[in-house]
């Protein structure tokens, strides 16, 4: 790290803001067996986990595989079972050993790191959540929660006000004195998260967390979870086999297959634009609905009428483009509603509001409008509720484009790729 | 041609034998000072167990039956079986015998769960230490008897040495397996957190393995009591003894005492490690 020059560092994180990196992964192999090392040279690189595994009785947990991820980012590890998902996050913190490859974590290569030092590093930058919660059955829930706390050899005191201050986020203040056995599995679980969380790690590592609970309580957890994460804002890894749970929470998702990464990208690009067939399969139950954003299907409004410049002007605007109505916006570009030539002219013909040099707001019908992130589902209520397309509105209510309903069931026909038939 | 040809012959009982001779002349201190504490640790045992007196031990095994397994009807049973002990005359044998099982399993504890902890955290102390724990139990126990009684002498030291050897092999075992069969989550949470391996060990291992390690304890114990008779052999006193005796000398009578004495005791000290058992796997049930 450069502590040298302070400027210089200001200027670093102002630019890299959206996308500072911490953690980076390179070139990282996981062989389980006897010959791993040799395993990791280009005269397998070609062959598949199979048939490494025939040959020589290895078998690849992870094969070169390179990714990274900002800060703050909600980064989701997708696969199918064995696919490699807990020998990466594992790997991540080192419970695992790479066979080859580079970890480097807030720029440290952690690959490196000595006993003593991978230690400390634990302590002060990971928190892990696991499936089966990995609570210690003989401590009470507050116990468990202080565990973290414990280990980094806070005071008993300190320990318990911070570790009840956690279980009350995650919703289980006045169980502290029970044992983990005589709690629902959604409350283990929850325990399991407030020990995570009360160490307040910069990271936090997630192995299929939720994948125990029922399909109620873990959309529950879901939603807790995403309030949780929406005030702390930590960088997540989050490992699941659930394609809605990834596409719900994930900035980004990283599929791996046998090992590999198939494909990284975020739930859109993941869902519209599947990388190999492979992909596709996992993908071909989500609903396009669930993940194209308004942003990313809206296009430029064909006609936009100026408040400011009269009705007059208005309405020759708009029969010159053979057009009915249009979007209304004033001169921040924030967006007043819908007019259409039957209203400009009744204006017109009345002489006392014609005096008005504007757009009268009596002849503007103010619409319901979405986000840029809003997800195409969310729009169909409208969509059938209105006949204009919809507005999509920015920072400070400007209007930064329309989405039109053909483009709305274009982008939702299953028949939009090649690959299906 | 039928006879194995004698010039074919390995002398490994003179190499024993050898061996033994060396040990003996250069560790004699060594055998010496164990042989002392043993003694001490014996003793004490001793002490504690004569001079508690009848009439105090029978409701304190009452209060044991009653209280640690919960039923009324366990504490009378226990107490009635010292009593008919008492009985028979054997009060003072039935107490000597206890001190030997006592001090025999403290030594076991002593060095079988250190062990097992070392096998649970060391593959390879483990395909080194397994064999030899198989072999111990295999072996037939007087075997024992014989390097005890060479470096030890006759008494009560080299049965207690016997007696180690042969009940020290379940508690190593099952210390080895119960850390071993820790639920694997539980120890990678308290890895993820930074633990150290001794935090890791005595935080999560021992703890969760403790109910599998009760069970050792319990079974190191009942065969420490097996070992009785047998460690009388070279002068252990007490039920052994009686055992031994009557057997010699064809008195099937006095031998039942003995023998009935010796299950008693058995079944007390069972039931008692037992429900130490149970009573830690309680809270400790880990989650599958
Ligand atoms: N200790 C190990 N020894 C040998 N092979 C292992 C070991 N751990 C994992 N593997 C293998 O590595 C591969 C990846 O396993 P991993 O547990 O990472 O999969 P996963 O994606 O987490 O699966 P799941 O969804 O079932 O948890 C599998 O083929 C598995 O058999
Ligand atoms: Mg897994």
């Amino acid at each position: 790290m450069d502590q040298g020059n302070p400027l210089v560092e200001e200027t670093a994180s102002a630019v890299s803001s959206l996308s500072e990196e911490v953690v980076r992964v390179e070139g990282l192999w996981k062989v389980y067996g006897r010959e791993s090392k040799r395993i990791t040279s280009d005269k397998y690189s070609q062959m598949s986990k199979d048939d490494i595994r025939k040959k020589t009785g290895n078998i690849v947990g992870l094969k070169d595989v390179s990714f990274s991820i900002s800060k703050g980012e909600f980064f989701i590890i997708m696969g199918l079972s064995g696919s490699g998902k807990s020998t990466l996050i594992r790997n991540l913190i080192r419970l695992i050993r790479p066979t080859t490859g580079r970890i480097t974590i807030n720029g440290v290569n952690i690959t490196k790191l000595s006993e003593n030092d991978l230690l400390e590093f634990r302590k002060k930058t990971f928190g892990m959540v696991f499936q089966n919660y990995g609570l210690l059955p003989h401590l009470t829930v507050l116990d468990n929660a202080a565990y973290g706390l414990k280990v980094r050899g806070l005071p008993k005191g300190k320990q318990y006000a911070k570790a009840m201050r956690f279980l009350e986020t995650v919703g289980l203040s006045g169980w502290e004195d029970y044992y983990p056995n005589e709690l629902s599995g959604g409350m283990q679980q929850r325990v399991g998260l407030a020990r995570a969380l009360a160490n307040d790690p910069e990271i936090l590592l997630m192995d299929e967390p939720f994948s125990g609970l029922d399909p109620l309580i873990r959309r529950q957890m879901q939603d807790e979870f995403i309030e949780i994460q929406d005030k702390l804002n930590k960088t997540i890894i989050f490992v699941t086999h659930d394609l809605s749970e990834a596409l719900k929470l994930g900035d980004r998702i990283a599929i791996l297959h046998d090992g590999e990464i198939a494909q990284i990208g975020t739930p859109e690009e993941i869902v519209t634009v599947p990388a190999d067939s492979y992909v596709q399969e996992f993908v071909q139950d989500a609903s396009p609905a669930k993940v194209v954003t308004a942003g990313s299907i809206m296009v430029e409004p064909e006609v936009l009428l100026y408040s400011w410049e009269g009705p007059r002007t208005a309405l020759s605007i708009l029969k010159n483009a053979r057009r009915s109505g249009a979007f209304v916006v004033d001169k921040k570009g924030i967006l007043l509603g819908v007019t259409n030539i039957n209203r400009l002219e009744r204006i017109i013909e009345n002489p006392v509001e014609s005096q008005t040099k504007r757009i009268d707001a009596s002849a503007i019908t103010k619409i319901p409008s979405v986000s840029e992130d809003t997800i195409l589902e969310d729009l169909f209520g409208i969509v059938s509720a209105n006949p204009y397309p919809i507005p999509v509105i920015g920072e400070n209510r400007r209007l930064v484009g329309v989405v039109r309903t053909d483009d709305i069931f274009e982008t939702i026909s299953p028949n939009r790729g090649d690959q299906n038939d | 041609m039928i006879d194995f040809p004698e010039i074919i012959r390995i002398p490994l009982r003179d190499w024993i034998d050898e061996i033994m001779s060396w040990l003996l002349n250069n560790l004699e201190t060594f055998f010496d000072a164990v042989g002392w504490s043993i003694l001490q640790v014996m003793l004490g045992f001793e002490f504690v167990f004569t001079h508690i007196p009848w009439f105090i031990f029978i409701p304190l095994a009452f209060l044991g039956g009653w209280r640690m397994l919960k039923s009324l009807s366990s504490g009378i049973t226990f107490a009635l079986m010292l009593f008919l002990i008492g009985t028979f005359g054997y009060w003072e044998m039935a107490m000597q015998t206890l001190s030997l099982v006592s001090a025999s399993v403290l030594f076991s504890l002593l060095i079988g769960i250190p062990t097992g902890i070392l096998m649970a955290q060391n593959n390879r102390a483990e395909s080194i230490i397994k064999p030899v724990l198989d072999g111990m139990q295999t072996m037939p126990s007087f075997v024992y008897l014989i390097p005890a009684l060479m470096f030890f002498g006759l008494g009560r030291v080299p049965s207690v040495i016997a007696t180690i050897i042969y009940a020290a092999p379940p508690v190593i075992r099952l210390t080895n397996v119960g850390i071993r069969t820790v639920n694997p989550e539980a120890v990678e949470a308290a890895k993820a957190f930074g633990a150290k391996r001794k935090q890791v060990l005595w935080d999560v291992q021992m703890p969760l393995a403790k109910p599998s390690i009760m069970v050792g304890v319990n079974q190191t114990t009942m065969m420490a009591l097996a070992m009785v008779v047998i460690g009388s052999m070279i002068g252990a006193k007490g039920l052994g003894m009686e055992v031994l005796l009557s057997i010699n000398r064809i008195e099937v009578g006095r031998g039942f005492e003995a023998g009935i004495s010796i299950v008693f005791l058995a079944i007390i000290i069972d039931r008692l490690t037992f429900s130490l058992s149970e009573r830690t796997s309680q809270n400790n049930q880990s989650h599958e």
